[in-house]
C-alpha cells in the first residue's frame, strides 16, 4: 500500500511538472520572439473593427503577405463584440499586434497593452497631431479614419414631396431646411401624405434591439451633451467632458425634440421598435420605404449593397441633426473619429516593429493609398494623401463638402462617455420610453443618474 | 486480480486524473484565484482580497438576476416535469405511433440554445406583433418567453428519462394490483410513483441545473431587455466580465457564487429526492 501511494505520489508530481512545463512553454512564445513563421519573417495579427469591411483587409492581407513576406492575419469581431473579442484574444499567446481602441476612456481600460508611438512615421503621418490620443509625453492611439454622421436622406423622395400641390408647408428646397422647427413642419407633413410618396414613413425605424442601440444612445445623444460641454467654456468638449464627474443634461428636451420626431413619424409603430436592428433601417431607406435615416458614412456599403435597391447614388444627401438649439442653423455635420489604432505593447519587438511598418504601407505606399481611397472608403487623416486621393462615394463626398462649409462641425464628445454601461442604460431607457413604460423625465433622471454612477466607478 | 488492479490502479486512472486536472482543475482553482484579484486579461492579475465580492453584493442588477432566476427555475422545473411525466404516461399506453411522437418530442433538444432562442423570438414576436407589442415591451412577455422555450427545449428529453423509468416497473406488480382492485389514479400513486423516483432524481436535477444555468436562450430572446430585467444570472455574469472594464474580477467573483449557489441546490436536491427512492 505504502509503495502504491509513492508512486502515486510520483506520477501526480510528473503530471503537474508536465503541465507547469507546458504553461511556461506557452509563456516563452508569446514573450520572447517567436520564429515559427516562414523564413524568419514576423506575423502579425491584426483585429478589425469594422464587419463591413472585413473582406477588404483580407485582400490587403493577401497583397502585402505577396509583397513583402510577412504574414497578416485578420480577424474581424462581429459588431457590437469588439471589447469582449479584444479581451480573450489579447490574452493569448498569439496575441493582436494591432488592435482598436475608442478614444481616451477605451485607452484608459487597456493602457498597460498599447506601445508608445511617438517616434514612428505613421504619428508624423497625422495632418492634426492633436486628433490622436496621448498622455503625458506618450502617443498611444492612431487615429485611421475621420467619419461624419448626420441625417440621411433621399432627395427624389424629398423633390416629390416638394412638388406635392397640397403640401401644408411652405418650404421648397433642403436648402430651407436650417433649423429643428421647419424640419418637424416638412417631416410631419410627409409622414401625412405618406402614401402619395410611396412611403411607409419618414424615418426608417428606430433601431432598439439590444447592441443596435448605438444610433440613440451614443450618436444622438452625443449631440445634447456637446451643447452641455460647449457651455462650460472649456476649448475642447471632450476634455470638458472627461473632466465632468456630473451631468445635468440641459439640452435633453433638445435629445426628446429629435427623438420624438424618429420615432413618430416612422415605417413602424414606436411600440415595436425593440425588434428593429440597423440593417433593418438601412434596408428600409434602400428600398425606398423611408425617405430618411440617421447614420453616418459608414453606412454607404450597407445601404448600397441591399437587393433590390432604389436609391439613386447622387440623390443621398446629409443632413445636420437638428434640436432645436438655438442657433442652429449654424450647426454642421457631427464629424470625428472613435477609430483609433493602438499596437500591443506585449508582444515581442519585431512583432511591434513589423505592425508599425505594415500600417505605414497601408497609409503612405501607393498600394496601399488606393486601396484606403477606393476599397475603405476612409476619409483618412493624414497628409499622405492628397486632394484627389479622397474617397468617391456618395457619403464621404457629402461629408467632405459639409466639413468645407461655412458650418460648424459638431465634434464627437461620446469619446467621454465613461462607460459601456452608461451608453447602454441610456438605450434601455430609450426603448422604455419608447414602448410607453417610462417618461421622458425617467429616462433624464436614469441618464444623469447613470453618468454619475459610472464615473464613481 | 485484486491486487493487481490496487497495484496498476495509478497507472490506469493517470490519462483520466491528467485530463480531469487539465480541463477541470487548473481552470476552476485559477477562476477562484480570479475572484479576489483585479486583472484585464487573465494573465496579469493583481491580489484585492473581497472587494470583488462586495461590489458583486452591492450590485443591484446582480440580486435582480438572482431573482429572476428563482423565478424561472421554480415555474420551468415544475411545468417541464408535471408536461414530461404525462406524456411519458401517454406515450408509455398502447398507442398507433408511440415511437413517432416520442422522436418527434425528442427532437427540439438536438438543435442548439442560440439557434432555439431566435427561432422563438420570431415566432413569439410574430404573434405580438397583431397586439403592437415586442418581447422587450415588459419584463413579464420575457419571462413567459424564456419558460416556453425552455419546456420546448427540455419536455422531450424529460420525457425519455420517464418512459425508461416506467418501462422498467415490473409487469407483475401492476397486474397483481389490478386484480386486486386497485384503481388506476391508486396505482399511478402507489406503485408507478414510487418506483420510477429514481428518474425523478435525474430529471429534477437536470432541469433544475439546466434553468440555473441558462445562457444562450436568454441571450438570444431577450439579451435583458427591457433595463436587464430579464438577464439571468449567467448572462449578468457575462456582462460584467465582459462590458464593464475593471469589472472583470467582480465578474469573476459572481460566477463563484454563481458555483456554490448551483452546487448546494442541486445537492440539497438530490439527498431529498435519493431518500425516497426505493428499490423495486
Amino acid at each position: 500500500m505504502k509503495k502504491l501511494n509513492k508512486s502515486l505520489s510520483v506520477l501526480l508530481m510528473v503530471s503537474l511538472l508536465f503541465i507547469a512545463a507546458c504553461s511556461n512553454n506557452n509563456e516563452k512564445a508569446s514573450n520572447g520572439g517567436d520564429n515559427s513563421s516562414k523564413g524568419g519573417k514576423e506575423s502579425i495579427y491584426f483585429l478589425n473593427f469594422k464587419p463591413e469591411i472585413a473582406e477588404v483587409y483580407k485582400q490587403i492581407a493577401k497583397d502585402y503577405e505577396a509583397e513583402t513576406g510577412v504574414e497578416v492575419k485578420v480577424v474581424t469581431a462581429a459588431a457590437g463584440s469588439y471589447e469582449t473579442t479584444l479581451k480573450s484574444e489579447i490574452a493569448k499567446s498569439e496575441a493582436p499586434t494591432i488592435f482598436q481602441i475608442n478614444g481616451p476612456i477605451g485607452y484608459n481600460a487597456w493602457k498597460d497593452y498599447t506601445l508608445d508611438l511617438k517616434d514612428t512615421k505613421l504619428y508624423s503621418y497625422l495632418s492634426d497631431q492633436s486628433l490622436a490620443v496621448t498622455e503625458g509625453e506618450g502617443v498611444y492611439g492612431i487615429p485611421y479614419v475621420v467619419e461624419g454622421y448626420g441625417i440621411i436622406y433621399n432627395n427624389a423622395i424629398m423633390e416629390k414631396y416638394f412638388a406635392l400641390p397640397n403640401r401644408a408647408t411652405t418650404v421648397n428646397s433642403m436648402e430651407e431646411v436650417t433649423n429643428f422647427d421647419t424640419l418637424k413642419a416638412v417631416v410631419e407633413d410627409m409622414q401625412a401624405n405618406a402614401s402619395e410618396l410611396g412611403i411607409k414613413g419618414v424615418f426608417a425605424s428606430t433601431s432598439l434591439a439590444a447592441g443596435e442601440q448605438w444610433r440613440w444612445q451614443t450618436h444622438l445623444a452625443n449631440l445634447p451633451l456637446f451643447y452641455e460641454f460647449n457651455d462650460m467654456g472649456k476649448d475642447n468638449t471632450v476634455v470638458a467632458g472627461l473632466e465632468a464627474n456630473e451631468i445635468q443634461f440641459t439640452y435633453g428636451n433638445n435629445f426628446k425634440n429629435i427623438f420624438d420626431l424618429y420615432i413618430n413619424n416612422s415605417t413602424v409603430k414606436p411600440t415595436l421598435l425593440g425588434s428593429k436592428s440597423v440593417s433593418d433601417s438601412m434596408a428600409e431607406f434602400a428600398l425606398g420605404q423611408a425617405a430618411m435615416v440617421q447614420n453616418g458614412n459608414w453606412a454607404w456599403n450597407q445601404i448600397a449593397e441591399v437587393g433590390g435597391n432604389v436609391v439613386n447614388e447622387e440623390d443621398i444627401k446629409f443632413l445636420p441633426i437638428y434640436t432645436g438649439v438655438e442657433g442652429e442653423e449654424k450647426q454642421g455635420l457631427a464629424i470625428g473619429t472613435e477609430n483609433y489604432l493602438a499596437i500591443n505593447s506585449k508582444v515581442s519587438e519585431a512583432k511591434q516593429q513589423a505592425s508599425i511598418e505594415f500600417l505605414e504601407w497601408l497609409f503612405s505606399s501607393e498600394k496601399g493609398k488606393a486601396y484606403v481611397t477606393n476599397e475603405l472608403g476612409f476619409i483618412p487623416p493624414f497628409n499622405t494623401f492628397n486632394e484627389n486621393e479622397k474617397p468617391a462615394d456618395p457619403l464621404a463626398a457629402q461629408v467632405m463638402e459639409w466639413m468645407n462649409k461655412d458650418t460648424i462641425a459638431v465634434a464627437w464628445t461620446f469619446a467621454a462617455f465613461p462607460s459601456e454601461d452608461f451608453k447602454n442604460e441610456f438605450g434601455d431607457a430609450l426603448l422604455e420610453y419608447a414602448q410607453g413604460s417610462k417618461t421622458w423625465e425617467e429616462v433624464s433622471a436614469t441618464v444623469v443618474e447613470s453618468w454619475k454612477n459610472e464615473k464613481a466607478k | 486480480m485484486q491486487k493487481m488492479i490496487k497495484k496498476y490502479f495509478a497507472l490506469f486512472a493517470l490519462p483520466t486524473l491528467l485530463a480531469f486536472i487539465v480541463a477541470f482543475v487548473v481552470p476552476f482553482v485559477l477562476g477562484v484565484y480570479l475572484s479576489f484579484t483585479e486583472f484585464t486579461t487573465v494573465t496579469d492579475a493583481k491580489w484585492v482580497g473581497l472587494s470583488n465580492y462586495v461590489k458583486a453584493f452591492q450590485d443591484k442588477d446582480f440580486l435582480n438576476a438572482l431573482w429572476f432566476t428563482a423565478k424561472f427555475t421554480v415555474v420551468s422545473v415544475i411545468s417541464i416535469n408535471v408536461l414530461a411525466f404525462l406524456l411519458a404516461l401517454l406515450l408509455t399506453k398502447k398507442v398507433l405511433g408511440t415511437n413517432v411522437f416520442r422522436t418527434m418530442f425528442f427532437m427540439p433538444n438536438l438543435i442548439g440554445g442560440i439557434v432555439l432562442g431566435y427561432i422563438w423570438q420570431l415566432i413569439i414576436n410574430g404573434v405580438l406583433y397583431k397586439f403592437d407589442v415586442t418581447l422587450t415591451s415588459s419584463a413579464s412577455y420575457g419571462f413567459w418567453g424564456l419558460v416556453i422555450l425552455m419546456n420546448w427545449q427540455l419536455i422531450g428529453y424529460m420525457m425519455v428519462i420517464y418512459i425508461a423509468g416506467i418501462q422498467n416497473v415490473p409487469k407483475e406488480q401492476l397486474e397483481a394490483a389490478k386484480i386486486d382492485g386497485a384503481s388506476n389514479g391508486v396505482i399511478l400513486r402507489k406503485i408507478i410513483f414510487p418506483l420510477v423516483m429514481p428518474s425523478v432524481t435525474i430529471c429534477l436535477f437536470l432541469t433544475i441545473s439546466n434553468s440555473f444555468k441558462l445562457f444562450d436562450q436568454n441571450l438570444a430572446l431577450t439579451a435583458g431587455a427591457p433595463s436587464k430585467q430579464t438577464a439571468m444570472l449567467a448572462l449578468d455574469i457575462f456582462n460584467t466580465f465582459y462590458s464593464k472594464a475593471g469589472f472583470e474580477g467582480v465578474g469573476q467573483a459572481k460566477a463563484v457564487m454563481f458555483f456554490i449557489m448551483v452546487a448546494l441546490i442541486v445537492v440539497i436536491q438530490l439527498s431529498i429526492t435519493r431518500r425516497r427512492e426505493i428499490e423495486s
